[in-house]
């Protein structure tokens, strides 16, 4: 239990710095994965194939695998920014491969939204002149999102855990901490982990809260 | 809708609004449309009727393309119907269409469905409009619900609302996939008057259906499917006391048994 109280400013630097993992990630992942299920039911064969590679590709990855392979290829490519000291390289790295990789789950949510519209939907759209572009934007992705909800919310809920992956490039979020503080106390690991798994549960708990309010105010406009 | 007996004969002068030429379609080995050649004129009213799978929605949704055709052409206006893209979107905005299931946007209050083809298609300004989309409303006599949501509203009031959305669009011709078969009986009766006004006011119209009081009242022509093929093609009244094939006796001999 000491040990919590008195490494209570390192764990909780490590688990802002989650958050920021969490919130950049996730918004990567809902631009990106907007845009990939668009190609997936796009009426363009080679868009359609490009977005299913996409998804096959990521998603039959180990996530360690694409964040050390992201963190050996940017240097490579002569990538090596960072925005301060606190955004450094290792973290905008492991923001976008996290990113990335969450955005084939984003994806795959939102299509099985999408599949859960009826087709009615986008015909009626497309017969008052629609573009494809303008029916997904107005009338399926609106109602698609609503229907994503939950499988949304168990995607962001991997990625809060799956931001810990990103120790392995050396970011300094929460799963860091830990490991150091492993490291430095022989003793009281037992309370470490506890402490940990308590932090990690709030950010679930705030996740799935944040989704059942969303979907609560979907269903207000029925 | 009992006082109709003259119905000004639609302007065959005019060159066709619509017109199909030698149009086949396939679902996979179905032969669903078969050699179909159809002309209809500017204010003409066709009646589609025939028994079920005889190709009747097909027909219908060919017209704005929802589906695509195999073989032959069809022309819009003397325009044929181009590829999927925004040519086709230009021309789908001139055909008004209207589901047998409503269809309307669930996302999207009553009014809301009806403005958004205006605002979103036309780049119209919201307040002309809206001022527009309420006379619709109250044109097919649903102002009263121009907030609810489509859920709220019963199936006649729904269809009622999506042929106002359709009309927004200040369309050509409008297209009806039976608009009424989803319906109570008791709601079926405020959704063809609307229609017969529309018919009345020179709308030129494809209506599939099997009302055959609407056919008698609105309709310049009857077109019987079967199979794939266009069987037969009369005015109402002589389609339905007079049929000439034998396959249009029997199924008129089924739907009057009702
Ligand atoms: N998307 C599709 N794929 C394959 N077959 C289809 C498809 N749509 C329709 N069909 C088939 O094509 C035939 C004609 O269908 P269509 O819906 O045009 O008939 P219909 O005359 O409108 O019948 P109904 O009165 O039942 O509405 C039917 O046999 C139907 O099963
Ligand atoms: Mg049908």
């Amino acid at each position: 239990m000491q040990v919590l109280i008195d490494n209570f400013g390192l764990i909780l630097d490590g688990f802002v710095k989650t958050l920021w993992l969490l919130l950049f990630a996730g918004l990567i992942a809902l631009v990106l994965g907007t845009l990939l299920v668009a190609l997936r039911v796009s009426p363009v064969a080679v868009m359609r194939a490009v977005g299913t590679s996409y998804i096959n590709v990521v998603r039959n990855t180990p996530l360690l695998l694409i964040v050390y392979l992201f963190g050996a290829l940017f240097p490579v490519l002569g990538y090596t920014a960072s925005i301060s000291s606190y955004i450094d390289y290792s973290f905008i790295t492991a923001t976008i491969a996290l990113g990335m990789y969450a955005a084939a789950f984003v994806c795959e949510a939102l299509r099985a939204g999408i599949n859960s519209i009826p087709v009615g939907q986008a015909e009626a759209a497309r017969s008052l002149g629609m573009t494809f572009g303008q029916s997904m934007s107005t009338v399926i992705l609106p109602q698609a999102f609503r229907a994503a909800i939950p499988p949304l919310a168990s995607t962001y809920i991997a990625l809060a855990k799956n931001t810990s992956v990103a120790l392995a490039i050396g970011v300094t979020e929460a799963a860091f901490a830990m490991k150091k503080l492993n490291n430095e106390y022989a003793t009281g690991r037992s309370w470490i982990f506890f402490g940990f798994a308590v932090g990690y549960i709030l950010i679930v708990w705030a996740i799935a809260a944040f989704a059942h309010g969303l979907e609560r105010q979907a269903g207000k406009a029925r | 809708m009992s006082d109709v007996q003259t119905r000004d004969s639609p302007d065959r002068t005019d060159s066709n609004l619509v017109s199909l030429r030698q149009v086949d379609k396939w679902f996979g080995d179905l032969h669903v449309l078969q050699d179909i050649n159809l002309d209809i004129a500017r204010g003409e009213v066709v009646v589609v009727i025939g028994p079920s799978g005889s190709g009747k929605s097909t027909l219908c949704r060919t017209i704005n393309r929802l589906e695509p055709i195999d073989k032959g052409e069809i022309t819009l206006d003397g325009q044929p119907l181009p590829q999927e893209g925004k040519e086709l979107a230009r021309l789908r905005a001139e055909v008004g269409m209207v589901f047998q299931s409503f269809n309307l946007f669930a996302h999207k209050t009553v009014l809301d469905n009806v403005m958004l083809g205006p605002t979103k298609v036309r780049k119209r300004g919201a307040s002309e409009v809206k001022q527009q989309a309420m006379q619709l409303l109250e044109r097919v006599g649903v102002e009263a619900q121009a907030n609810k949501y489509p859920a709220q509203l019963s199936g006649g009031q729904q269809q009622r609302v999506a042929i106002a959305r359709a009309l927004a669009m200040q369309p050509k011709v409008m297209l009806f996939d039976e608009p009424t078969s989803a319906l109570d009986p008791e709601m079926i009766a405020e959704v063809l008057d609307v229609m017969v006004g529309l018919a009345r006011d020179g709308m030129t119209m494809v209506v599939v259906t099997h009302e055959m009081g609407f056919a008698r009242t609105a309709a310049n022509r009857v077109i019987f499917m079967d199979e794939g093929k266009i069987v037969e093609e009369e005015t109402p009244e002589e389609f339905f006391t007079n049929p000439k094939s034998d396959r249009a006796k029997d199924f008129l001999g089924k739907i009057l048994k009702h």
